[in-house]
């Protein structure tokens, strides 16, 4: 049975190590939430920054995004 | 096998442009319900003979740069977060190439992150929600969507162990009534939290939510697509070049 040569059309995708990916998973995620935390909560439940600047100016973007603003 | 850093890169960039198509539906559909209840708040607020409160941000930067910075800086956020999950997924779903697993992440990452959690607690537009609750809220909001990411971590570890006996197709189906199981008992566990008002028009309550899961299906939707496809291109790219060196047929 002579298998017909079959031209590489679509790459298969090679899985990337687990342990390629951690160090990466880390630093995205500790970055992603401080971000997701300012446009999220940062002077609604809990503050770092005193005054409402911060909430009034994503105010919108904290509705829109579903997340509890007042 | 691409890079972790172009990964997470690409992820990162195709948030932002998922955040600006977002804004789209943030300005047409979300903007009117908020002027809206905005609006609301305030004629409430005269009727009470509240004083008005100081305009730190006025509301022209708020639906405009505000709402754009807040989409942008998220969609980065999701974006990078996407591509740590597509990394993981890349290669490890059967034989799915690259838009597929890029669709299939994006789609379970909308239905754990976004669509589980706002069924038990759904957006609220402005003059909805007292003031003196904000941090119960928000901490079962965030609560929810912990316990969504942890059930569909033991949903995946059930689905892949089940693998090898119920095949790929029936292990996902098996993988997501663990699934819904976890996340039905959390809802019937967490306290119902429901702070409209008798008098707050249902309509605009409506067509808010609406445009709101709009905003996070067209970030969700734009991250998966986009990613996909520039991934594919990318892999096909590298495959041509290493295919170089050694053409096929000869003259």
């Amino acid at each position: 049975m002579a298998q017909p040569a079959i031209p590489v059309s679509r790459p298969l995708p090679v899985t990337i190590p687990v342990r390629e990916i951690l160090p990466w998973a880390i630093f995205a995620a500790v970055v992603g939430l401080i971000l997701v935390y300012f446009v999220g909560a940062e002077q609604g439940a809990t503050h770092l920054i005193s005054g409402h600047t911060v909430h009034e100016f994503v105010h919108d973007g904290r509705h829109l995004l579903g997340f509890p603003c007042h | 096998m691409p890079t972790m850093r172009s990964l997470l890169v690409r992820g990162m960039l195709v948030g932002l442009a998922a955040a600006l198509l977002a804004y789209v539906v943030a300005w047409f559909a979300g903007e009117p319900q908020v002027a809206a209840a905005i609006s609301i708040e305030e004629t409430k607020a005269a009727a009470t003979g509240e004083a008005a409160e100081p305009e730190l941000v006025s509301r022209t930067v708020q639906e405009t740069i505000g709402l754009l910075t807040a989409l942008l800086v998220y969609g980065a956020a999701l974006g990078g977060f996407f591509s740590i999950a597509y990394a993981f997924a890349h290669g490890r779903l059967g034989a799915l190439g690259a838009r597929a697993t890029a669709l299939v992440v994006a789609s379970a990452g909308f239905a754990v992150v976004y669509v589980t959690p706002i069924l038990k607690y759904p957006p609220n537009p402005p003059a909805v929600g007292n003031p003196d609750t904000i941090g119960r809220r928000t901490a079962l909001y965030f609560t929810m969507i912990l316990i969504a990411l942890l059930a569909v971590a033991v949903a995946t570890y059930a689905g892949r162990a089940l693998s090898p006996r119920l095949g790929g197709w029936n292990a996902t189906l098996a993988g997501i009534v663990v699934y819904a199981v976890l996340v039905g008992v959390s809802y019937a566990l967490l306290p119902r939290v429901n702070e409209v008002s008798g008098d707050f028009p249902a309509d605009t309550l409506w067509w808010f939510r609406v445009s709101a899961f709009g905003v996070q299906f067209v970030l969700w939707a734009a991250i998966g697509l986009l990613f996909g496809g520039l991934t594919e291109r990318s892999l096909r790219r590298h495959v041509r070049t290493e295919a170089r060196p050694h053409p096929a047929g000869t003259a």
